[in-house]
């Protein structure tokens, strides 16, 4: 073999250049970027109206019905819920393991774990008959000795997911403490004064460096446990219940696959557009792309294991509701959504094991996005053909969503989109910090040349005071 | 107060988590449907619509599957490659089974819906928050949801009048269900509790049971040893808690009695007795 290895960054690389291009990006994206965050903002436009309605006239609008009481609302919020796992996964589990090609990605990622949460969280509360009344399921002292019931499913859901979003969103916020300070010691106006109450007096001292190592780990472990406990919950919502389809032990990994899948593939598709709208090639590199691909092809292959194993111990297990059930998705009328989404999720993948088709932008934005596809039509299948074919035969029923509850399903991508954007554009979407330390380590490594030599010699070439401290 | 409340009561919880379906019982009231006798007339639901005020929601929402009709005939056609008059109809009254291990009760978010003293499934309205796990968690589907409000379109005046004082209009985003006319039941509790007696046999008749022509559907207290519907239960060997797997295997025919998705464990309040063929 004669490839050489390339390498995840230069590491030549100076240090104020990297302080200028992520701060560039901050100022003056492509106008590709303007153009996707109206489309976003449209969407959610599009979606408050159906809310809307849905909200004065009923659930009725959404075309649910007697045996279709949940449909693609809670296959969204599964959905959702499932990509913010890969955040997690790229900077917590990859920190762990000190895989650092992470660096230049994670922040944008862990970014896409707090705003699918929010995303997710929404749709729990407009699938809901009385939304007003959602404080009724928090655990909140009545006088009238009222509790929620603690044996639900549901319950377990809103601490599971409060607590990964409150978690997630401070080790955004956390991680991104040090590179605040950068922003704060080079921007003027409204900026400033942002990044100087939320950089809480960063000065990068060897004290505050200890600290902050300490509690990002602390914080590393904390989230993994959790984001693996969030999903495992969401998938009780349907293994807790005797449905023929729903009640099935190997859920809970199963979700967590699929979760972790989805999101690798969702940060493709956002590795692609963040490249390309702030000019980024010289961190989302290549390498990195393709280690992403990589990682994203394993896990495909994970989830397609679990898959086979849930249609084996159907087949075998012999349980007449979950065996029809089974031949029904495969040949009943939502056979199209059940084959393309093996297609997508089990098939498609393989086009990330070849190295020119990973290499290709163009080609992986396509298949990341029909991955993610085959992964809503997954959530779908498992939510919706089980109440379509459930043990009572005179409520079996083929149904399809109404405008209005695509709309808000549609919308839910566009408010997902404009929260992101709206990040991207005022945080540094990469790591300032973690790319310098990478670069550094890389370097040093390689052994070319002194270590003292190459601090001195960045040193004077940063633009700031110094006081970004890394 | 609330925390006193949990810690007093705690072994009561405990006890309901560990043994499912655990409830001291006052009544266990129970059903017992003779399918032979059925004709499927559907005048059972039409009393039902009047007694609970039921919303009539209209054909087009009646085909997407919005009905509210508690109390259905089920209707399966015995031989379906067969014409219209050949193929035979069966005919199944379905409402909520009243479940000594409800399906529905674990996953309700905000314990809307609960297991009364008197073996009822009861579903509190104004609890309820809509979720609908329950009703995605009941394998017999006999839990209807107000996907609109019928409030004011059902009962256009002078309609209005004609609703039963006795229970409420639901409104729009809450999960109702059959109640064993609990209204009834309450009543003639009250009465008893008056005079100082106990709740005598047939005393409470829900609207299906008094509607039905051909007195398909007995109704009453499995508790008291003397009811009709015990002696049935007793009669037909259906005993509550026990999976009468052995049944099918028994070639007596006057074993006619199942409760419906026994294998499920759900412990239904509702036999059945088969329909009896001319041709088996």
């Amino acid at each position: 073999m004669t490839m050489v290895t390339e390498k995840d960054i230069n590491e030549q690389i100076a240090w104020a250049k990297i302080n200028t291009d992520v701060l560039k990006s901050m100022e003056n994206p492509r106008p590709a970027y303007w153009v996707t965050l109206a489309v976003c903002i449209a969407m959610v436009a599009c979606a408050v109206v159906a809310e809307y309605i849905q909200y004065t006239v009923g659930m009725g609008t959404a075309n649910l019905n007697n045996p279709h009481m949940w449909d693609m609302y809670i296959a969204a919020f599964v959905f959702w819920i499932g990509m913010s796992h890969s955040g997690t996964l790229l900077s917590a589990i990859l920190h762990l393991i000190h895989a650092d090609w992470r660096k230049p990605i994670y922040r944008f990622a862990e970014a896409m774990t707090t705003f699918s949460l929010m995303t997710a969280g929404i749709f729990p509360m407009i699938h809901l008959g009385r939304v007003w009344n959602l404080y009724w399921v928090l655990p909140y002292v009545s006088d009238r000795g009222i509790w929620p019931n603690f044996r639900s499913p549901l319950v377990w859901d809103a601490f599971a997911i409060t607590t990964y979003l409150t978690a997630s969103m401070l080790f955004l916020f956390v991680g991104m403490i040090p590179d605040l300070a950068i922003c704060r010691d080079n921007t003027t106006g409204w900026r400033k004064k942002l990044y100087t109450i939320l950089s809480l007096g960063w000065v990068g001292s060897d004290k505050q460096w200890r600290n902050f190592r300490k509690i990002y780990l602390l914080m590393a472990c904390f989230l993994i446990p959790l984001a693996v406990s969030v999903h495992s919950i969401v998938s009780a919502d349907f293994a807790m219940s005797i449905m023929p389809g729903w009640h099935i032990t190997t859920f809970p990994p199963y979700f967590v696959a699929g979760a972790l899948y989805s999101g690798c593939a969702a940060i493709i598709t956002l590795f692609i557009l963040l490249r390309y709208f702030f000019r980024f090639e010289d961190y989302m590199t290549l390498p990195i792309m393709e280690k992403t691909a990589k990682l994203t092809f394993a896990i495909a292959m994970v989830w397609t294991y679990l898959n086979l194993i849930e249609f084996a111990s159907v087949w075998y297990g012999h349980d007449i509701y979950n065996k029809e059930l089974l031949i029904a998705k495969a040949t009943g009328a939502y056979a199209w959504i059940f084959w393309t989404m093996l297609f997508c999720g089990s098939v498609l993948p393989f086009a990330l094991a070849f190295r020119k088709l990973r290499r290709h932008m163009p080609t992986m934005f396509v298949v990341s996005l029909f991955l993610n596809l085959g992964m809503f039509f997954e959530r779908w299948m498992i939510v919706a053909p089980t109440l379509s074919m459930s043990q009572e035969p005179h409520q079996w029923d083929i149904m399809y969503g109404s405008i209005v509850e695509w709309a808000i399903v549609f919308g839910s991508f566009g408010w997902f989109g404009m929260l992101f954007l709206i990040f991207v554009k005022v945080f540094p979407s990469v790591s300032m910090y973690e790319v310098k330390e990478m670069v550094f380590h890389r370097k040093r490594s390689l052994g070319e040349e002194d270590l003292v030599r190459m601090t001195d010699h960045a040193k004077p070439a940063t633009q700031t005071t110094g006081r970004e401290g890394t | 107060m609330s925390l006193n409340n949990i810690l007093n009561h705690w072994s009561d919880y405990r006890k309901g988590a560990e043994e499912g379906g655990h409830h001291e019982y006052e009544h266990r009231w129970a059903m017992a449907i003779n399918l032979d006798l059925c004709t499927g007339c559907n005048a059972c639901s039409t009393a039902c619509y009047a007694e609970n005020n039921l919303a009539v929601v209209g054909k087009e929402r009646f085909e997407k599957g919005q009905a509210m009709h508690w109390m259905r005939i089920e209707r399966y056609w015995d031989q379906q490659e067969l014409e219209h008059p050949e193929q035979g109809a069966s005919f199944l009254p379905m409402m909520c089974q009243q479940c000594g291990a409800a399906t529905c009760e674990p996953v309700c978010p905000v314990a809307a819906t609960y297991h009364t003293p008197d073996g009822l499934n009861a579903q509190v309205y104004n609890r309820c928050i809509g979720s609908r796990y329950c009703s995605n968690n009941c394998p017999f589907r006999v839990r209807y949801f107000n996907f609109y409000s019928y409030y004011e379109s059902a009962w256009p005046e002078p309609m209005e009048q004609q609703l039963n004082p006795d229970i409420s209009v639901r409104d729009k985003g809450v999960m109702e269900k059959c109640t064993f006319c609990m209204q009834r039941i309450r009543s003639v509790k009250d009465t008893a509790f008056m005079e100082d007696r106990k709740v005598k046999d047939g005393e409470v008749v829900p609207a299906c049971a008094q509607s039905c022509p051909t007195s398909a559907i007995v109704f009453g207290d499995t508790m008291d040893e003397d009811s009709m519907v015990n002696k049935l239960w007793k009669k037909h060997q259906v005993e509550r808690g026990v999976y009468q797997k052995t049944k099918l295997a028994k070639k007596d025919a006057d074993l006619r009695g199942y409760r419906i998705f026994e294998e499920l464990n759900v412990d239904p309040s509702v036999m059945y007795l088969e329909r009896v063929r001319e041709d088996i």
